[in-house]
């Protein structure tokens, strides 16, 4: 518990530029509070999303990483949040099968009007993860960082 | 080696009170690569760009990084501004440390870290720039317009004004839309077809106006400047070409008993009919719901009597693609179904009708000749209550709409003005919960039904009306007077909520276009963009954007037609460099990426390359069309062998940002 107390876990997160971004912005514009670990990545559409970024956010010491897109049947993009959803499937059993616990990743589906959504959702994520502690660091043994 | 300016805006105090922004200027200056930091109060002032572009020459900057407020409010003003000093627009990040950072965030340390991270993670991305051009494509010179209603037919005409094709699709058998149901307009009075019907002739006369009637999108591809559209235009069964409307099979068709959609079934047409005297196109259609003659083949009167020739029993419905270049959303809306508010007895007595009943009841071609007569007896009435916001304002969104439909105010003041004038023995009542006038000369005209017409206002809601005896028993509160009030009355006019058109829906489905929860199309920006849709190349006109009333629908499909206009004399447009690129030499051309594009912006050639022992080797490589390819980056994942890769968002620029914000 008292490592829990003090570890402010990194977290990154996905947004697509056209939904989840500017629900990100909304947010921000409506001043809606989540915590600062949140670190946002701008990606045009939720299906630019490679899994194996998610990896080397783990391999780089992220303690949870999350995708954040058009709900479905509004992709800017008509059908790119169906890819990164099934993608996501995928990568999940992959990351169960490497013991990395299932809620260190998550999908949500934000749109631009919802910021309120957006700051909930970061908050909830960040708790989750802080209950979790810290993330085992997966290695790249392709080029070994010191 | 990269030589990288940062420059961190304060934002005046939006940034500045929340972040230090000097102190991200100095860590940030540390940075490898980074050659010049400073900080600013308004990058995006003029001064603050000339001091950008001053930068830019002084220490021959290669990259350029912004901490500022969100890309999506001033990636555009930047990308100009370093293009100003020779910098390619695209060796540009932006750090969003207003929207992301500052404003969601209080405590300075924490905002101060984060921004720090956020400006390296963008530091991190911009080494890995490349430099792109934006390429070109054509725009096809012709204009789509989805309804044709006021808003639809203001922005063709406008568009055509402007020397520009423009075709109008209908659903229904003629243009007009709502407003040629209406009676009177407000605040002025004047009668509705007289200033809708010379438009409506206007459209159909002029030469760069196609109006394509009875008709539905069916398919829409393509992109701004190149759509193309497939059209379904519906069999009527009547040759367009040939009939001219004398409406002699109108009056001699033997089905007599269609509700008439016009009149909203208050009383019967013929299954032959043209909708009205003004229509246009002026060309009877038959309704294949009750023609004898197509359902059984027993009759054919109206080929009997047709002196052109028009009937065609055996027509088909029509499929017309065409190409365009901008297409504009004018698909209107239409009031709710009140069958979720039966307190008002709407489905239990004929003489509680909504407003647009009301309409066609005091209008001059409407059932009764413009002669108000219970629709149950046929006699004058005497008492009438009006009730307003059925359906708008409700607290949860399972019984009515949540939101103000905006015109019901001031159509019921019409109403309840136009009766009293018509009939000064009628007592009128409108109950309401708050009476909102804003417009021109618009409150004016409320007071004046209030003071001058004598209309009963009535602060409360009708709790419940009972049909009783021939009379309506109308339980309402009165919460001014703090009573409870019982009226018998003759006539209830419910002001039902208006809502998008159901179209609507699946038509953003085909055009990609966003909507709100209440299916509303949303604007590209609510204040500074009302009249596109987030979608490039889709325009929105009129009440499928929000509820509206006729003069802001005509100023707002006036503004439609004029960007239209603006994107249709350009000869190209600048396309998104950020597309897809293939790696020739790693693509194995195995049709994965093909299949997820869902602009078919991927195709194969083959391709020599060199092989082993001075041989050639021809091999099916992917190609990705610059213009067509919207660079969503769906196909990047998708290539088994990393080949694909996407400009400006590439594998290597994100996983460096992933490495920063990581560190």
């Amino acid at each position: 518990m008292q490592v829990n107390e003090t570890f402010t876990p990194t977290i990154v997160a996905f947004c697509c530029n056209w939904c989840s971004y500017a629900g990100a912005d909304l947010s921000g514009t409506n001043r809606l509070q989540y915590p600062a670990n949140v670190k946002i990545i701008r990606i045009p559409c939720s299906c630019r999303l490679n899994p194996m970024f998610i990896l080397r956010a783990f391999q780089r010491g992220a303690d949870g990483v999350i995708l954040c897109g058009c709900h479905p049947g509004d992709c800017h993009y008509t059908t790119g949040n169906y890819y990164a959803r099934r993608r996501m499937t995928l990568l999940f059993s992959l990351l169960d099968f490497m013991g990395i616990e299932r809620e260190r990743t998550r999908v949500e589906w934000v749109s631009a009007a919802e910021g309120a959504k957006f700051a909930a959702t970061m908050n909830d994520f960040t708790q989750t993860i802080t209950r979790l502690g810290p993330n085992r660091r997966l290695e790249d043994l392709r080029c070994k960082v010191e | 080696m990269q030589r990288i300016g940062v420059f961190v805006c304060w934002c005046g105090s939006n940034i500045a009170a929340t972040v230090d922004v000097e102190t991200v200027a100095q860590t940030l200056a540390k940075e490898p690569g980074v050659v010049f930091s400073t900080d600013y109060q308004y990058m995006c002032s003029q001064a603050g760009q000339e001091l950008i572009q001053e930068a830019i020459r002084e220490h021959r900057l290669t990259g350029v990084v912004i901490c500022s407020c969100s890309p999506r409010m001033h990636e555009a003003t930047f990308r100009k501004t370093v293009e100003k000093a020779g910098l390619n627009p695209y060796l540009l990040e932006i750090a969003n440390i207003r929207e992301q950072c500052s404003w969601i965030h209080k405590d300075k340390l924490t905002a101060t870290q984060k921004a720090v991270i956020l400006g390296r993670a963008a530091i991190a991305k911009v080494q890995l720039n490349a430099p792109l051009t934006a390429g070109k494509s054509p725009v096809t010179k012709r204009a789509l317009v989805i309804g044709g209603g006021i808003a639809g037919i203001q922005t063709a005409l406008d568009i055509a004004e402007a020397g520009f094709p423009v075709d109008i699709v209908e659903k229904k058998p003629t243009i007009g839309g709502k407003m040629t149901q209406i009676d009177k307009t407000f605040p002025t009075l004047d009668c509705a077809a007289c200033i809708l019907t010379p438009k409506m002739v206007d459209a159909s006369q002029n030469e760069n106006i196609d109006i394509i009637s009875y008709a539905q999108v069916e398919k829409v591809q393509g992109f701004v400047g190149n759509f193309s559209v497939t059209i379904r235009k519906k069999a009527r069964y009547v040759d367009e070409h040939k009939c001219t409307g004398c409406g002699l099979c109108t009056e001699k068709c033997p089905q007599k008993k269609v509700p008439n959609e016009f009149n909203l079934g208050l009383d019967n047409r013929r299954a032959i009919y043209i909708p009205f005297a003004q229509a246009v196109p002026k060309v009877a259609t038959i309704d294949p719901n009750y023609c004898a003659m197509l359902k059984s083949g027993k009759c054919g009167v109206c080929a009997k009597v047709c002196t052109a020739g028009a009937i065609d029993y055996k027509q088909q419905d029509q499929l017309i693609t065409r190409e365009y270049g901008a297409i504009v959303v004018a698909t209107g809306f239409e009031p709710i179904q009140l069958d979720k508010f039966d307190e008002f007895a709407y489905s239990q007595s004929p003489d509680v009708v909504t407003s647009l009943e009301f309409e066609r009841l005091m209008n001059a071609a409407g059932p009764t000749g413009g002669t108000l007569l219970r629709p149950s007896d046929g006699k004058h009435p005497h008492t009438l209550v009006f009730v307003q916001c059925v359906g708008s304002r409700c607290d949860g969104a399972e019984k009515g709409k949540s939101y103000c439909s905006k015109i019901c105010c001031m159509y019921t003041a019409k109403h309840a003005m136009l009766t009293r004038e018509k009939y000064p023995d009628t007592e009128v009542y409108v109950f309401y919960i708050d009476v909102r006038t804003p417009g021109k000369n618009f409150d004016e005209f409320y007071r004046r039904a209030v003071e001058e017409y004598g209309v009963h206002y009535i602060k409360g809601m009708v709790g419940k009306v009972t049909p009783q005896d021939g009379k309506l028993k109308v339980q309402a509160s009165d919460l001014l007077g703090g009573r409870q009030l019982r009226i018998d009355a003759d006539m209830v006019i419910l002001a039902a909520a208006i809502e998008p058109d159901k179209t609507a829906r699946p038509l953003a489905t085909m055009l990609t276009a966003s909507m709100d929860t209440n299916d509303f199309f949303t604007e590209a920006h609510p204040k500074l963009r009302p009249v596109e849709s987030p979608t490039a190349g889709i325009f929105l006109s009129g009440a499928c954007q929000g509820p509206k009333d006729i003069p802001e629908t005509v100023a707002q499909a006036s503004a439609a037609a004029a960007k239209v206009i603006g994107l249709l004399v350009k000869d190209s447009l600048t396309c998104n460099p950020c597309t897809a690129k293939p790696d020739e030499l790693m693509c194995n051309g195995c049709s994965s990426c093909e299949k997820v594009c869902p602009y078919g912006a991927i195709t194969y050639v083959d391709k020599s390359f060199r092989g082993p022992n001075r041989t050639t080797l021809i091999r099916r490589v992917a190609q990705v069309n610059p213009a067509v390819c919207q660079g969503c980056g769906a196909c990047t994942v998708a290539c088994p062998s990393g080949a694909m890769d996407l400009l400006g968002f590439s594998n290597q620029q994100i996983l460096a940002e992933v490495d920063a914000i990581c560190r």
